[in-house]
């Protein structure tokens, strides 16, 4: 019987090698990944590439492609963002990833009452198809892959993506990114939700159902525990919250009788790098091993690609401070440093001025540098998983699944056997708003008393006073031309095409046997706006709305 | 016991900040009220009229703060309300001394403590005592 190191080699042997001098400074040859030579050696004998897939999915990890250094943009108007990406890509960045402004999370547009003073503010502002193109103008869809950072307008902001891309001349079936369209953890975290939650799920569902049929490089989903941490969550509650929503769609599209296999492989997350380095690595260890089980034991997969979890990574933009704003660079390394050994897929690292406003160009730039510094200068990425076999990270990953497990078991208690009710019911009960709210205020409590320090804030505060960097300005006149432009939008198409579209949108929600993505994708073609869609929708969805709670 | 009307204002659900201000208030003898998501500048200033607040605090990061805060001042007092209204969040230093002309009491930016807190509501409700 081959050893598992002897099944790792053949795996690797078997994949490309990017060209690179793989040794230590020194002239020190390295291995692509250490660890024990026999199965009987005491501690994990597991090798990358082998379930449960505690050292990483692949068997060459980063010996094949390095991670992709996916920058975060969006700002003011569709042109504005637009030339930010191409800034971006020539800068040697790899990857789009697009941060709408409020008023498009939320589903309404910019000539919303309620959108006053947000159009164009923390990310671009898409009213409808018109802006789509505008913002990916020039770039080639068919190389460059695009995550969108959306949740409840999710799978319109999809339609418009497939729409635009098409009359670009992409066809959906060659079109690569990423849809965030991670429902749950808005009614738990992040607090941008519009439909009830059930309603909600639906559109997830159509959406994985839509991707899965006809656009096999295209995630449908992005599971995130990245806002869940940002609101307040300590690390275990991060992952074990954002693995429990995963099994939720899990269970979601196999009662809507996908097989397990025909979409976990397509399904990715989101974790955020917060500043306790080895704890954020044995997260990230235990993230793959849980995943990996519960999709080969409970959930049936048979695919190695369904049970390999594959993650994104973002800096924790909460770690940032205000004041003394340069030593954020050093926070955000540290943590990009953790996702690396952890073996992340991709990587959004900070700017310095995040506490603040969103980045300028100069600190947008130096924070993709500093990725740039771990991937190339400080040989980290030569071998693969190079803390497993550490007796403190083995025993933190350990510890880290055990208390996500006794999580899943609340939960699949609450839920009846079933983790889909078990979650929904815990949003509706608050309990996941609660404890996150719990985490947030025992970790404000130990800054005030002085027992956690941060460098700047409640120590080592000598230059705290320092004058500001210079911060972007987003000025209202972003606000006037978008307005503009959506009036445009509304004169120039053919309203009775946009009545016809809108109605069948009406009438197939209500029917949750129908996929609705081909009816929003000729809703988008006929220039139908966000909100029109979103208020058609809600028509026939209804409202979610939160009880608040302190 | 006096009472303080927290609340988000506008489409920004980021909502750690407010509850930990919540519970940091209340822990320091107040009776906060907390309105929840999505609020406008009238529903906050009918809530707080409603329940007869002794202050506001609003919190705001999305960079809205300009537009939506005195639209607050001006709903309460055109309701013949004059109370603090309390502005917390990512405010950039420039934008502080503006929101004061406009009328509010107090900004409150990343980093305040605890104590810091607690001292600038006392502050802001003694001055409109």
């Amino acid at each position: 019987m081959a050893t598992n190191r002897e099944i790792w080699e053949r795996a690797f042997l078997t994949s490309s090698i990017r060209d690179a001098d793989f040794m230590t400074m020194s002239g020190i040859p390295l291995e692509p990944v250490y660890g024990p030579a026999s199965d009987d050696s005491e501690g994990p004998t597991e090798y990358p590439g082998q379930y449960p897939y505690t050292r990483g999915p692949y068997a060459s990890m980063y010996r094949s492609k390095l991670w992709t250094m996916r920058m975060f943009a969006g700002f003011g108007t569709a042109d504005d963002t637009n030339w930010r990406f191409k800034e971006i890509i020539k800068a040697g960045g790899d990857g789009l990833s697009t941060a709408f402004d409020m008023p498009t999370l939320l589903g309404i547009d910019s000539d919303h009452p309620m959108a006053l003073g947000e159009v164009g503010r923390c990310g671009v502002a898409v009213d409808s198809l018109a802006d789509m193109e505008d913002l990916y103008a020039g770039i080639d869809l068919d190389k460059t892959t695009t995550s969108m950072t959306i949740n409840s307008p999710a799978a319109v902001i999809f339609a418009m993506y497939v729409a635009q891309a098409e009359k670009a001349g992409v066809h959906r079936s060659r079109l690569g990114g990423t849809l965030q369209n991670d429902i749950l953890k808005e009614y738990q975290a992040q607090k941008e939700f519009v439909f009830p939650p059930r309603q909600s799920m639906r559109l997830v569902r159509d959406t994985i159902a839509f991707s899965a049929a006809e656009m096999p490089r295209w995630h449908s989903i992005s599971i995130s525990g990245y806002h869940i941490r940002e609101a307040g969550s300590t690390a275990v509650e991060e992952l074990a919250f954002t693995l429990a929503n995963g099994f939720a769609y899990v269970e979601l599209a196999m009662a809507a009788g996908l097989p397990v296999d025909a979409f976990a492989p397509r399904l990715s997350f989101f974790f955020n790098a917060h500043i306790d380095f080895f704890e954020e690595i044995a997260k990230y260890r235990a993230a793959r091993r849980i995943w990996a089980r519960w999709l080969r034991e409970r959930y049936g997969a048979a695919l190695d690609r369904s049970m390999q979890l594959r993650f994104h990574t973002q800096t924790a933009g909460v770690s940032l401070t205000a004041q003394q704003p340069e030593v954020n660079i050093v926070r955000t390394a540290i943590e990009a440093l953790a996702g690396v050994l952890g073996g992340t897929q991709s990587l959004h690292t900070n700017s310095m001025d995040e506490a603040m406003a969103l980045p300028t160009e100069r600190t947008a730039r130096i924070a993709l540098r500093t990725q740039q510094v771990i991937a190339h200068e400080t040989n980290v990425a030569h071998v693969a998983d190079p803390l497993g076999g550490s007796w403190y990270v083995e025993h933190l990953t350990d510890e880290v699944e055990r208390q996500a497990e006794e999580l899943f078991s609340y939960l699949d208690e609450i839920g009846g056997g079933s983790m889909l009710e078990g979650v929904i019911k815990g949003i509706e009960d608050n309990w996941f708003q609660g404890r996150i709210a719990d985490s947030a205020y025992d970790l404000e409590r130990r800054f005030n008393t002085g027992r956690r320090i941060v460098v700047g804030v409640n120590a080592f505060t000598e230059g705290s006073e320092e004058e500001q960097i210079p911060l972007l300005q987003i000025t209202n006149e972003d606000e006037t031309r978008q307005l503009k432009r959506l009036e445009q939008v509304r004169h120039s198409r053919d309203q009775a095409a946009v009545d016809a579209a809108l109605g069948r949108v009406r009438t197939e929600a209500a029917d949750p046997e129908i996929n609705l993505m081909p009816a929003l994708i000729d809703a988008v073609s006929a220039y139908a706006t966000l909100g029109e869609i979103m208020a058609s929708l809600e028509s026939v969805f209804g409202r979610h709305v939160e009880v608040p709670t302190i | 016991m006096q009472r303080i009307l927290i609340a988000k204002v506008g489409l920004d659900g980021h909502d750690r900040g407010i509850k930990v201000v919540a519970r940091i208030l209340r822990d320091a003898g107040y009776e906060v009220i907390y309105t929840g998501l999505f609020q406008t500048p009238a529903t906050v200033a009918a809530a707080a009229v409603d329940e007869d607040v002794d202050a506001i605090g609003l919190s705001m990061l999305s960079g809205a703060h300009m537009t939506l805060a005195p639209l607050v001042v001006t709903e309460t007092r055109a309701r013949g309300a004059d109370i603090p209204v309390i502005v917390g969040g990512i405010v950039p230093d420039a934008d502080i001394a503006k929101l004061k002309e406009l009328g509010i009491a107090a900004v409150l930016t990343p980093g305040a403590t605890s104590e810091q807190i607690v001292a600038e509501v006392a502050a802001a409700l003694a001055a409109y005592a």
